[in-house]
């Protein structure tokens, strides 16, 4: 079953220049149970995409297509039941979040209180335990509830976080850049404990990175965002190991596998720069930077088309790709 | 080993002595409660001419101070940094002096650049403070050197203008427009883009090849060190737990933590990822014998016992690793 489905959802942001199509039309489910990988770089989208599943996204955008959380129109809802999804049913973890707890309350106060909002059966006295339970669920002592954020390490604080989110226990964790500011080592431990969530709880798990490595390790499913749309899915090892979209493939490339010779004094780059939401190139947005463009590509614009078994990219390349453009119809 | 790197060592051995080389060095801070940390606790290391090493542990393992040790922004309590031989002098004309010939490059570029300043003043602030000449011709040719083609393309531009790739650029072009003979980096494209990333290591041996610059690059990055560095240094709590060409760290790993930290790199089919528990220990209170022994898989699984050695790991302290040694590892069940 899935417990999160988007369905060709844009969002364009009003600036003073215009409009700016940051999502340009994404479909992607999430199931119970599953752990799924979202890629890309500063600015395709990936992060605006995110803020539509609770309905966070600011004034200035306009948000076109299905966002389902448990079958509900995250979108269309009301406040009282938008409240009630938030944390209850979804609920993120952000980038950055290292910076989100308050400095000066304890932890423990810190996730008892969305307990205290969100069950009405809840006293204060069975949320302290619940806070216990879930801060040795994230691998911390329960002790750790008369701390304050100082007290912690960087990867302790993505834990707390983490326990946050599980609060309320919801059937989807959005995670937005988990581990980026973290070291390999706590890095490992944090992606360990997501993906143990959501073998435990049935949880399904959206995980958002710039790091293809990351994802290919511990996602079932990955979908690789570039200029707003999602230009190749599919099971997340097949993906990394044998990409079919030429921009998929400079970012598997990017991290080397150590012990591979021929990266060895040869790191593996991508000339240019991630395009601009407000200049996106012609035809395919990747044309002006891909190795492998031909002539058609400034011309033509490739939807996701089936690329073998579970599988789908947008290139050109792929057979029977169905493309949109000038005089190729 | 490739013929770059070989072509380095050789350079070294004819200079007879490393660029760089700091003996035994031990840098303390006061720390909690009246307690003292001890950020460096008996480091050993070197770079040679033309020579790029990469310095890989956890964040809190002294790195960071490392490097700045190196700067000569922190002054050790013990030991000495050598530059081409003589002693690091911590006075401010000799330290201006040794500044142009060692720049750093931060892992931030949006946080290294002034945004009021456009690219042409942040590139020639190196060279206004040393008072150099043909201020502009410095600058024209420090940007092309970073890629940044043609210069005057970009001169007038502002931080907010450029790109991620492009403002590490520039901040490594205000390091080139020293002529530098070494340029630390501390994590030099952990906060860009993946298909950015590339394009920068590259830069890096480029400029290595082209110009014959050292590079001591500070990172938690294996895949880094292997795109680039001839040699790896491992710290962990203060001290270097191995030392060795890239190829012989990274293949025939020694020390239990380095093993532990290749197998977490994220990679298809990998060896059984080895989870460390717990994070860095604290600098405060440095373990007995073994500084790593609370957290040793081979200790904890009883390798060591087997071996005969648990008792030393738990008890024995083991001595600073030289500078000059090969491959190295301080560590008892593989030394």
């Amino acid at each position: 079953m899935s417990v999160l489905e988007l369905r060709d959802v844009h969002l364009t942001y009003r600036t003073a220049a215009g409009p700016v199509p940051a999502v340009r039309g994404v479909d992607l489910t999430v199931d119970a149970g599953q752990v799924v990988g979202l890629a890309g770089e500063s600015g395709c989208g990936k992060s605006s995409l995110i803020s539509t599943v609770l309905r966070l996204q600011p004034k200035s955008a306009t948000v076109a297509g299905q966002v389902l959380v448990g079958g509900k129109d995250v979108q269309t809802l009301s406040w009282s039941a938008l409240r009630a999804v938030r944390w209850g049913e979804a609920a993120v973890v952000f980038q950055g979040a290292l910076h989100s707890l308050n400095p000066i309350q304890r932890i423990g106060a810190q996730l008892v209180e969305p307990i205290l909002v969100h069950d009405r059966e809840a006293t204060p006295r069975t949320a302290g335990a619940r806070v216990g339970e879930l801060l040795s669920q994230v691998g911390l002592p329960a002790r750790y509830a008369d701390q304050y954020p100082h007290q912690l390490s960087g990867g302790q604080k993505q834990r707390v976080m983490i326990a946050l989110a599980l609060t309320c226990d919801p059937q989807v964790l959005l995670a937005d850049e988990p581990t980026t500011a973290l070291d390999v080592m706590v890095q490992a431990q944090v992606l360990e404990l997501l993906t143990g969530v959501a073998a435990e709880r049935g949880m399904g798990v959206l995980i958002i990175s710039h790091d293809l490595s990351v994802l290919a390790t511990t996602c079932h499913k990955v979908a690789v965002m570039y200029a707003g749309r999602v230009v190749e899915e599919g099971p997340a090892r097949e993906v990394f190991e044998h990409p079919r979209h030429p921009y998929v493939r400079a970012l598997a490339r990017a991290f080397p596998t150590i012990g591979d010779t021929t990266s060895r004094y040869a790191p593996a780059g991508l000339p240019g720069d991630p395009p601009f939401p407000d200049h996106l190139p012609s035809g395919c947005p990747f044309h002006p930077r891909c190795p492998e463009a031909v002539a058609q590509c400034p011309s033509v614009d490739v939807r996701l088309w089936p690329a073998g078994p579970g599988r789908a990219a947008a290139c050109v390349h792929v057979d029977g790709a169905e493309v949109h453009g000038a005089g190729l119809r | 080993m490739s013929t770059l790197a070989t072509a380095a060592t050789a350079a070294e051995e004819r200079s007879g002595q490393p660029l760089v080389e700091v003996s035994d060095l031990r840098v303390r801070f006061r720390g909690y409660a009246g307690r003292e940390a001890r950020a460096l606790d008996g480091v050993s290391m070197s770079v040679g001419s033309g020579e790029i090493v990469a310095v890989v542990g956890e964040s809190g393992c002294g790195k960071t101070t490392l490097a700045r040790s190196i700067l000569g922004l922190v002054r050790p309590s013990s030991g000495v940094v050598r530059f081409r031989g003589e002693e690091l002098s911590y006075g401010a004309r000799a330290l201006r002096r040794y500044r142009r010939e060692v720049q750093l490059v931060l892992q931030d570029p949006t946080g290294s650049l002034n945004p009021r300043h456009s690219v042409y003043e942040a590139v020639a602030e190196g060279p206004r403070v040393h008072r150099l000449k043909d201020e502009s011709g410095r600058v024209a040719r420090a940007l092309s050197q970073a890629g940044l083609r043609p210069p005057e393309r970009f001169a007038l531009r502002y931080p907010h203008e450029l790109s991620g790739g492009q403002r590490q650029r520039v901040v490594i072009a205000g390091a080139l427009a020293l002529d530098p003979r070494l340029i630390i980096a501390d994590e030099p494209v952990s906060s860009l883009d993946a298909s950015v990333r590339g394009e920068i290591l590259s830069l890096l041996l480029q400029l290595r090849d082209e110009l014959g610059v050292s590079l001591l690059v500070v990172t938690h990055d294996l895949g880094l060190a292997w795109n680039i560095a001839d040699r790896i240094v491992v710290m962990y709590l203060g001290r270097v737990v191995e030392q060795g060409t890239t190829e012989e760290v990274l293949h025939r790993p020694k020390h239990p933590y380095t093993r532990a930290l290749l197998s977490v790199v994220p990679e298809i089919d990998q060896r059984e990822p080895v989870v460390l528990a717990g994070e860095t220990p604290d600098p405060c209170r440095v373990p007995a014998g073994c500084r790593f022994h609370p957290r040793c898989p081979a200790l904890a699984s009883g390798a060591a016992a087997a071996a005969g050695v648990a008792d030393d790991c738990v008890g024995t302290p083991l001595a600073v690793l030289p500078a000059a040694g090969g491959h190295s590892a301080a560590c008892h069940l593989h030394p």
